[in-house]
């Protein structure tokens, strides 16, 4: 893209719009000053993205937030500056000098420099209308009337293509999809023509396919406004799509700073190197992949699955609407064998995973073992239980934050009756050590864990009673790509070494690839598509699958432009 | 939309209050004997002696020789036409009796109530936007005691300072010279000057208790990510802070008038009798003494529908407050 060249030299030499300059920011802890951010430095420059890349924790947030003088507590600025430079004729501005309370810096917050987040599910008022929110932030940055900013909020929800603004102003973020919310929260941030984008991983809350579309607006809105956007994000998938140029971090320290090419084809940093070997080792299947033979026979059978769940009202409780969450889902599960679900959001793939471990009440036939789980009664639904595991995508909810290690993996073995005293000592100890983690880590709570860690300990639990199959929903979506691998690697040798089977839950073309056997393609209830991975991947047939990979990002800045995103719409397939 | 609901609501209402006729119906019933028994129990106290005849010609005239059910469609029918019954005890309507009492008690729990919120939620804010600073420890540990202290004791205290070093003159809601009075500006100026005291005496419990509810559902809000985004629009700190978390956390403080119109009513009466106000609660407690059958079931009856009402206004309030929660 020889244009974007073109600007990039441009403004290089009209100097940096925004700059920090050695940043260091402490955290006061009773042992004094912890610093997060050791005196790092990088550059935003008008009509340009630069992504800020690194693992939780490498201070992206706390930097995001020190641009705008709002340094969460206990955090202080104890070295370095942010200039500010919207007119180049003008003097540049020092924002780590102003008070963060004061009119100077509420003046550039929201109206030189916007800011969106990454929940849009929180980020926005439950209790204020979209309309409300967005006037607000005009109305505190612009002298208009509230008639003209009620237009003027109108014509940003209409910028960011948000479906009949006129309605939509009127509405509460509630009412929204987490699409549409992203979409408001970016209208509002743009609202008052910011001179700086900052984006703190807007993306990484919402699907694939709607991460692409969020992607090509701000690309769009860029191109119109000409702002500088700085996009924090740990997906370098992203940073291929977006980039022109990147910030590495790494534990409070820019480790590399370049352009994207450069960081994509020679990464100098052994920690750039590793971020991207991890990402390239998720592009094809696992090394260590065992398949099923060919005889292997099926341990679950699923039939015309379906669940509806209904809204009642009034006084006779009439239904008024049925959601179809699962409707007519037909698979086989081999033995030895993983099976990825795939699907968006809305789509019924965990619906599918809880009604096969029976959370819900289902119509329809599963067979595990040659009982009917469905019709099971209590004591066989009891055995199917221990047989049947599952593992859940968030590894710092799903631990009882109060129980150690220790407790959490012997519930279910004492719950069971199987094992007390030294011999459940022992069996603890061997589980810890299958899934990677030393056995004097028994005696620990699950806050001395990293999430990497706590999900070893999920897994642990899940196979403490010996399974055969095990349903992971979404088990690697909140942990870092480097640790993602290793948390896949695991489960494919724990899988081998004990012969269970897996239903994998995942919106994540690159995990499936890495991971399952075959996979299954779901869409408002229905399986669309099912077969061997690198068949539906390499040649997906139904539409709405094709859909779904085109907007998995690109995995280098060299493939830009040569994906063509389409949206699967049923009413025009 | 509302009005629907308001409608509904209403009408949930009539089969609620028919159980609850008959469970206060019953519980009145419980204990062992009647009012005539508590009576000539009296009467023996003071050597009176009631021959059995007599005895039984008042159980007749007051009805209770007839079967439990009978009684009690007898009373339920006649609250339907409104008649409350008589009380055996005052010989007069049992409507007379509560609708003089109900006035200022309605009076007095009101004007608890905006005591009670006025304080508690500028408190409750500062406490919680100042976590750990001097002045959330001192508002905490006044708020501790104001919980721990039993309201009589309050009273008493409260009494003895203002009769020794101020004079007042303290007890009652009017002074002797217009408690039988017809209503003038006097007699409400007068009013007023009483009625600070039971107020101060019946809002500290309460009041310390929402400082805690608020405090605790703003310590929750205040780091929410829409907070956060507030700020980063450049709202100033003290609306980012009024206008976002506040009127998240104001939900419970809301649902709070639930509880407190009933218990404003039936909760107060050791206090009542301390301070000698002539306030329901009292009544309420010698008529459940004496088994004053009506005047107890028109008492439990109200405090019901009382619980009701108030339920139904805080209710109607979070639907008002916050569009999340569903009311179609």
């Amino acid at each position: 893209m020889p244009q974007i060249l073109m600007n990039t030299d441009m403004n290089s030499a009209a100097g940096p719009l925004l700059s920090v300059e050695n940043l260091n920011v402490g955290f006061l802890q009773r042992t004094g000053v912890v610093d997060v951010l050791h005196g790092i430095s990088f550059a935003l420059y008008r009509g340009q993205t630069t992504c800020v890349v690194g693992e939780s924790g490498s201070g992206k947030s706390v930097t995001a937030r020190t641009i705008l003088n709002m340094v969460p507590r206990p955090g202080k600025i104890n070295g370095g500056r942010v200039v500010f430079h919207p007119d180049p004729k003008g003097s540049p501005i020092v924002l780590t000098d102003l008070d963060p309370r004061g009119k100077e810096i509420r003046a550039i917050r929201g109206g030189r420099v916007g800011m969106i987040f990454q929940e849009p599910m929180s980020s926005l008022s439950p209790v204020h209308t979209i309309g409300n929110q967005i006037i607000e932030a005009i109305r505190l940055h612009e002298n208009v009337s509230k008639k003209r900013a009620h237009a003027m909020a109108v014509e940003a929800l209409r910028q960011v293509e948000i479906p009949e603004p006129e309605k939509a102003v009127d509405r509460y973020a509630f009412e929204f999809s987490g699409g549409m919310r992203q979409r408001a929260m970016i209208a509002m941030a743009l609202a008052c023509k910011p001179d700086v984008l900052i984006a703190d991983e807007p993306t990484t809350a919402l699907d694939v396919t709607t991460q692409a579309e969020i992607l090509d607006l701000m690309r769009g809105l860029q191109k119109e406004l000409g702002m500088a956007i700085m996009f924090i994000t740990h997906d370098m998938g992203v940073v291929a799509e977006i980039a022109d140029h990147v910030v590495v971090m790494e534990k409070g320290h820019v480790v590399e700073n370049g352009d994207v090419r450069q960081i994509f084809d020679a990464p100098r940093h052994p920690y750039t190197q590793k971020l991207l070997a991890a990402v390239k080792r998720l592009e094809s299947p696992a090394p260590g992949k065992t398949s099923p033979p060919a005889s292997a026979k099926p341990v679950l059978k699923v039939r015309d699955l379906e669940l509806h769940f209904e809204k009642k009202e009034g006084f006779m409780g009439r239904k008024t609407s049925i959601v179809r969450a699962v409707n007519g889902v037909n698979f086989e599960l081999q033995e030895g064998e993983a099976l990825g679900i795939v699907g968006e959001s809305g789509s019924g793939k965990t619906t599918v995973g809880r009604c096969i471990a029976r959370v819900y009440d289902p119509k329809g036939e599963i067979e595990y073992n040659g009982t009917n789980l469905i019709s099971a009664n209590a004591a066989q639904l009891k055995q199917m239980r221990r047989e049947l595991r599952m593992i859940f995508q968030d590894p710092f909810a799903s631990l009882n934050p109060r129980m150690t290690v220790k407790q959490i993996i012997a519930e279910p073995l004492i719950v069971n009756g199987l094992a007390s005293g030294a011999d459940l000592d022992t069996r603890i100890a061997k589980l810890l050590t299958d899934v990677g983690l030393s056995p004097d880590m028994m005696e620990r709570y699950p806050h001395a864990f990293s999430g990497g860690q706590r999900q070893r300990i999920v897994v642990a639990r899940a196979i403490a009673l010996d399974p055969k199959v095990v349903i992971a929903d979404e088990p690697t979506s909140a942990l870092d790509v480097s640790i993602r691998t290793q948390v896949l690697d695991l489960l494919l040798d724990l899988k081998a070494r004990l012969n269970l089977s897996f239903v994998f839950i995942s919106h994540d073309m690159a995990v499936i690839r890495y991971f399952c056997d075959r996979v299954a393609v779901m869409h408002r209830g229905k399986m669309v598509e099912i077969g061997q991975t690198d068949q539906i991947i390499d040649h997906p047939q139904h539409p709405y699958t094709k859909a779904l990979l085109s907007s998995v990002p690109i995995s280098h800045p060299s493939q830009r432009g040569t994906v063509q995103r389409h949206r699967y719409h049923p009413e025009t397939a | 939309m509302i009005w629907t609901y308001i409608f509904k609501r209403v009408l949930w209402m009539i089969p609620f209050l028919f159980a609850v006729s008959l469970v206060a119906f019953l519980l009145i019933q419980a204990p062992p004997g009647d009012y005539l028994t508590t009576y000539v129990a009296k009467l023996a106290e003071t050597n009176e002696a009631l021959d059995q005849a007599a005895l039984d010609n008042l159980r007749q005239r007051f009805g209770l020789d007839q079967p439990l059910y009978v009684q009690y469609f007898k009373w339920v029918g006649n609250l339907l036409t409104g008649d409350f019954g008589m009380s055996f005890e005052w010989r007069q309507p049992v409507s007379d009796l509560v609708w003089g009492r109900m006035g200022l008690t309605v009076t007095l729990s009101l004007a608890t109530l905006l005591f009670t919120w006025a304080v508690a939620f500028p408190i409750g804010v500062y406490s919680a936007v100042r976590k750990y600073s001097i002045g959330d420890y001192i508002a905490t540990t006044i708020g501790f005691i104001g919980l721990a202290t039993p309201n009589f004791l309050l009273a008493l205290i409260l009494m003895y300072v203002g009769v020794v070093h101020f004079g007042a003159d303290v007890g009652g809601l009017f002074s002797s010279e217009y408690k039988n009075a017809p209503w003038s500006w006097g007699k409400f100026f007068d009013l007023c000057q009483h009625l600070w005291l039971p107020i101060i005496v019946l809002g500290t419990g309460s009041t310390a208790s929402l400082i805690r509810v608020m405090r605790a559902n703003l310590l929750d809000e205040l780091h929410r990510p829409y907070v956060e985004t507030a700020r980063a629009k450049g709202l100033s700190e003290f609306w980012v802070i009024m206008k976002y978390p506040v009127r998240v956390a104001l939900n419970p403080f809301v649902s709070t008038i639930g509880w407190v119109l009933p218990n404003l009513v039936s909760g107060a009466v050791v206090t009542a009798i301390v301070l000698s106000l002539p306030t329901a609660g009292p009544l309420m407690l010698q008529a459940l003494l004496s088994q004053d059958m009506y005047l107890a079931g028109a008492f439990v009856l109200l405090l019901s529908s009382l619980t009701v009402i108030g339920m139904l206004i805080s209710d109607i309030l979070l639907v008002l407050l916050d569009p999340r929660v569903r009311y179609e």
